[in-house]
């Protein structure tokens, strides 16, 4: 799996892949981590502009980056979710550990 | 065109992660000529995707075994059986809560059968400790009227 990311001082936005299944959340979760700490990342962006898919393998993933970035005083943002990621999103209750910038599509 | 026969396709696949993208892919070509809206599509995805995961990480634990699946489609009727004989599950009514997990460690976010009864009309699931598990799923599809 090959996923886009871009760093800007502190702060790292993740390009997520189209299906964010057991594997993809694997390893988002191994680069993600070493992204965060070699680049001493406070606010990570992860953008769902490309993700059409996610099971809750994806939820546990996203979970425990935002307890990662916690612990360090830092937060997790999400962005540009499409109606399918924003109805996984809320039925795990994660808008409230992460927050999503929201657009029109979202009632 | 859609047969009022039913239809069924069985897979058996050796319970690596990456075999459980393989097992979604085929129930979506599988059901492909009933035409279901996007989002019943993308719902009987993440269910076969928490079905199976659920299969590979706590049914065989890295072990690798073999997970049955089998789809059957009628009319508007679709079900689907996904197998392991795995660990089995302890207790089910627990498992079923949502975001209960025997594997908080590993980040697991404990929605997998919430999931799959969110997604789905009717979730069953039968398993013995020691001997595996067996969850049976059910959706009948919005299909356009016909004769």
């Amino acid at each position: 799996m090959e996923f886009e990311y871009e760093t800007k001082t502190g702060s790292l936005r993740v390009y997520t892949p189209r299906e964010i299944d057991e594997c993809a959340a694997s390893e988002l979760r191994t680069e993600v981590d070493m992204l965060i700490d070699n680049y001493q990342i406070r606010r990570l962006i992860f953008d769902f502009m490309n993700t059409e898919f996610m099971d809750s393998s994806g939820i546990g993933m996203l979970i425990g980056r935002s307890r990662k970035m916690g612990y360090s005083g830092g937060y997790v943002e999400a962005d540009h979710l499409n109606e399918r990621v924003w109805k996984i999103f809320t039925l795990a209750g994660l808008p409230k550990l992460i927050s999503v910038v929201k657009e029109e599509v979202y009632d | 065109m859609i047969r009022q026969q039913a239809q069924e396709m069985s897979l058996r696949f050796d319970s690596y992660p990456e075999n459980e993208q393989f097992a979604r892919m085929a129930v979506t070509a599988f059901l492909m000529d009933l035409n279901p809206m996007v989002d019943e599509m993308a719902d009987i995805k993440t269910a076969v995707s928490e079905a199976v995961t659920n299969a590979i990480l706590h049914g065989y634990e890295g072990v690798i075994g073999q997970v049955y699946l089998v789809c059957k489609k009628q009319g508007a009727d679709v079900a689907l059986t996904i197998t392991d004989y795995g660990k089995g599950i302890e207790d089910i009514e627990k498992a079923r809560e949502p975001f209960f997990t025997t594997k908080p460690e590993a980040e697991r976010s404990g929605m997998g059968f919430a999931f799959m009864e969110a997604f789905m009309d009717e979730v069953h699931i039968a398993s013995t400790p020691g001997r595996g598990t067996c969850v049976e799923m059910k959706k009948r599809l919005q299909l356009p009227v016909r004769e």
